[in-house]
């Protein structure tokens, strides 16, 4: 103890040595909340239960509850060859993955694309596109907001927040109807001051799982062309929705034939499975090619002081997908098969309720899109789902369809049937059989 | 919003309004929208420009019509020139990516192995938690505190996967944004020219302390020490703990030591940024010493690393930010907070790099492996500062004295060479360099030390 003292004392001040020993710097640094989305994940994870059931994250499960890594993903990944990087290598490939990945929203035969009317970068994901483009949106738009839908992804207001952009938002779903809320979204968008930035979800909306129909999609974007307003369409479950990826982008081809100058965010995380190689893309339509070079080099300076350039090995593997012809259509069907394994389930769920003799209506199981269902449980319904039965999803009671299999299937119906046997006044609405 | 609008239409000469027309001829004026054609399914109309024209339509003008280009980042422009030079005697001394003896990019062997690893194990591509893969945490942690560190045995460090020494650096920024509002952080004068880009755009205040001596082309330790000594007591020092980017100029132990004492003396947090462990001296662990010094005195320490160049893992964006605390709960609510931080910015790291390192330096075998490439490397660029050296010593007759190509260290040096000499290098020697003077000597080959010491000489002496 002595020794160590001395060592100590070596070189210190009295008053420095007493205070570098006594203090923290940190002191005033409180414990930040959880993600709450995460925070479902660490609890399931720490559940002994070996029939629990995770429907949180939106990560895809095979219909044996387990992570898939895509076919496409595994024949691309064997045609890259271990070579040695020359950091222009990187940069060309990157190209290459933005061009591809602009192709997939804006049509392949689209002018926009033919005559390169648009600036794209690599992102980090779905999040990282995003999040470049509100700090872009901050820098040259200073003064402005975004406007999000309620509900909405809960980071999306983490990462606007984050960029010092302040956020209104929009009625986006209606929790009677459990659908979207047309009449209230267009009062907003109307009444929202000209030339205002919203952020719009062009399929398959998380939480909800509610899409506007094609002609409401018209008559927003007509609307939004009388404002003036920017759509920002953050597209993170493309071929989700309906299987198929021209399909899934249809609102964004309607905007774009209305001749709107829109911004998009693109994920692979989810409909190539590549979660964790944060692949994504974020393009902004331009006048001409020349705007386009200006903004891509302010997106690029943007993201060289966050993360510098983005991963290459995600990279290697979607450029190499999208390009390869054979590889593509290995993807295209997997896709399909992902979205119609989603789409058999919310069926069988429904079935399985209604079998079940529960009297409220789960029409709307089949009737949203995508991955998730906005299940109308209540968070004490989900607290009793986590804690009696092993069921876990978030709090406003959005179930992760891609976690149900033809397995669980019948205990999650059960489980939900035996939650929601009393209505808020605590009448019983419904006898459960042991 | 008609205002702006009309500024915006007018502010751009290159405004054109016509490259893709102007849709269903609307004209918005405030709240009052004219509709002149209904019709959806009349597409584009183009029509001639106006030039600058006032008047508001509802068209499709980019919002974004008055974004100039960003200015072009001064290291990457070295490359494109050099590629540009057909000159069979050019040499690129830019960018500081590790190149071997043939001025070839490198692979580690340890990287190949690791990689075929991961391809044979076919491991899910699942998410990250926040903070990255726990496993490359570990060791990360580990490799730069040494595993037998007290503040590692007490779970006194906060550890977070960033993406490479950029993306952890910015993790930090924003953590000194949001608990320390106004402190400043000072920066080497020179430093790498990202450090107050990061700091600029992650809101941080940021000064410099004095570091590179031109008379001595060495370390002008009494200016670095009296700036060090005269910021405001409890900013944020940040220092390069080996190897210094863009000198090559590294403080002895004894100054170590001293550079230590003021920075307690005046409450200021060392925030190390560590990007060449290894590559300095050799040896991962010699390279850490400054960091362990300081960790070793019981101060709390910030501390950013990066794999780029120690396992050329450049392209996977694979390092950690590290804040030692005083104690283990500090340490955990600081990783909370830089949780909270990463989470709105890309939500989770990338997994393949932080994979190799994890396996690479987890593993024993290959970790034994890591350290003889690592001599290796960092022996290439020893050989080749004394060939330069020598071949600078035997062909410069005036006395000059070029020892500090010895004395700096790591993968670059500071050659002294003024912009106009720059030039000269460039223009008549076909040497690419950055205009600070900085050469990189990992794009050097012993082959090439002779010409490149004639064309030092030669700017030296002859251009002004």
């Amino acid at each position: 103890m002595m020794i160590m003292w001395r060592y100590l004392r070596r070189g210190m001040s009295t008053s420095t040595r007493v205070r570098a020993l006594r203090r923290s710097w940190w002191d005033h640094v409180t414990p930040a909340p959880k993600d709450p989305i995460n925070a479902v994940t660490e609890a399931f994870l720490a559940d002994p239960c070996p029939y629990k059931i995770n429907l949180g994250v939106g990560a895809y499960r095979d219909d044996d509850g387990k992570p898939v890594v895509l076919q496409c993903v595994r024949e691309a990944e064997g045609k890259i060859a271990a070579t040695n990087f020359l950091e222009s290598t990187c940069a060309a490939i990157s190209s290459k993955l933005v061009e591809e990945s602009a192709k997939l929203v804006y049509g392949e035969d689209s002018d926009v694309i033919k005559e390169g009317r648009f600036a794209g970068v690599q992102a980090l994901s779905g999040t990282g596109a995003c999040r470049l483009f509100a700090e872009f949106q901050r820098r040259f738009y200073p003064d402005s907001r975004i406007y999000m839908p309620d509900p909405t992804w809960s980071n999306h207001h983490n990462i606007w927040r984050d960029a010092q952009v302040p956020i209104r938002t929009f009625h986006y779903y209606h929790p009677d109807s459990k659908g979207l809320n047309f009449v209230a979204l267009m009062d907003d968008v109307k009444n929202a001051p000209n030339g205002s930035f919203f952020l719009l979800h062009p399929c398959a909306h998380n939480p909800t799982g509610v899409d506007p129909s094609d002609e409401q999609w018209q008559e927003i974007s007509s609307l939004f062309k009388v404002k003036n307003h920017f759509p920002f369409f953050d597209m993170a479950y493309q071929g989700f929705a309906s299987g198929d990826l021209e399909r899934d982008a249809r609102a964004i081809r309607i905007f774009l034939d209305d001749g709107h100058l829109i911004g998009c965010a693109q994920s692979f995380a989810k409909n190539m499975a590549l979660y964790g190689h944060r692949v994504g893309c974020l393009s902004l339509l331009c006048d001409d090619k020349i705007q386009a070079v200006a903004i891509k080099s302010q997106l690029q300076q943007i993201a060289s002081t966050i993360y510098g350039s983005p991963p290459i090995h995600g990279m290697l593997a979607v450029s190499k997908i999208l390009s390869d012809p054979d590889i593509k259509a290995i993807w295209l069907k997997e896709v399909k098969d992902m979205a119609t394994r989603v789409q058999r389930m919310r069926a069988t769920l429904k079935e399985a309720l209604e079998k079940l003799g529960s009297p409220l209506n789960w029409q709307p199981i089949t009737n949203q899109v995508g991955m998730f269902c906005f299940s109308g449980l209540t968070p004490d319904e989900v607290d009793r789902l986590a804690k009696e039965f092993h069921v876990y999803m978030t709090y406003d009671g959005r179930i992760s369809m891609a976690g149900v299999t033809t397995k669980n299937v019948d205990y999650l119906a059960s489980a939900i049937h035996e939650v929601t046997a009393f209505d808020q006044d605590g009448k019983i609405l419904h006898t459960v059989c042991a | 919003m008609a205002s702006s609008l009309l500024s915006l239409a007018s502010a751009s000469p290159s405004a054109s309004l016509s490259s893709h027309g102007i849709s269903k001829g609307k004209l918005n004026l405030g709240n009052t929208s004219l509709c002149f054609n209904k019709e959806k399914t009349n597409p584009f109309i183009k029509t001639k420009s106006f030039g600058r024209i006032s008047m508001v339509i509802t068209s499709n003008v980019s919002r974004f019509e008055g974004i100039t280009m960003a200015p072009p980042d001064p290291i990457l422009g070295v490359s494109e020139a050099f590629k540009a030079d057909n000159h069979e005697l050019k040499l690129n001394l830019g960018v500081g990516a590790y190149r071997t003896e043939e001025l070839q990019p490198y692979v580690l062997n340890v990287v190949k192995k690791a990689d075929k690893l991961l391809l044979e194990r076919g491991e899910n591509r699942e998410y990250l938690p926040i903070e990255g893969l726990a496993a490359f945490n570990k060791v990360t942690a580990e490799l730069l505190f040494g595993a037998d560190n007290p503040v590692i045995k007490q779970q006194r460090v906060a550890t977070v996967q960033g993406l490479s020494g950029t993306g952890s650096l910015r993790l930090a920024a924003a953590l000194i944004e949001r608990y320390f509002p106004g402190a400043k952080v000072l920066i080497s004068s020179p430093t790498w020219g990202n450090h107050k880009n990061i700091f600029n755009d992650a809101r941080v205040p940021w000064s410099e302390y004095r570091y590179y001596d031109p008379k001595t082309v060495g370390l002008d330790f009494e200016g670095m020490i009296a700036d060090i000594k005269a910021a405001p007591e409890g900013s944020f020092i940040l220092l390069h703990g080996c190897a210094h980017n863009p000198t090559g100029i590294d403080p002895t132990p004894e100054q170590w030591g001293i550079i230590a004492d003021v920075i307690q003396e005046k409450n200021h947090i060392p925030f190390f940024d560590i990007a060449y462990q290894g590559f300095a001296s050799g040896s991962l662990d010699t390279d850490a010493a400054s960091v362990r010094m300081f960790v070793a005195r019981g101060m709390e320490v910030i501390a950013a690393q990066s794999y780029s160049k120690n396992l050329g893992l450049y392209a996977e964006r694979i390092g950690a930010i590290n804040v030692v605390c005083s104690s283990p709960d500090a340490a955990s609510r600081v990783k909370s907070q830089l949780k909270r931080i990463a989470r709105p910015m890309y939500s989770n790291p990338p997994v393949h790099g932080a994979r190799i390192v994890a396996n690479v330096v987890g593993d024993p075998a290959l970790f034994k492996e890591w350290n003889v490439e690592m001599e290796m490397m960092a022996g290439r660029i020893k050989n080749v500062r004394q060939k330069l050296f020598d071949s600078l010593s035997s062909k410069d007759k005036s006395g000059k004295d070029w020892s500090f190509v010895l004395k700096q260290i790591g993968m670059f040096s500071f050659t002294g060479l003024n912009k106009a000499q720059c030039d000269n290098m460039t223009n008549k020697w076909h040497v690419y360099m950055t205009k600070d003077g900085r050469i990189s000597l990992a794009g050097l080959s012993l082959a090439k030390c002779e010409y490149l010491a004639d064309a030092i000489i030669d700017s030296y002496h002859n251009v002004g």
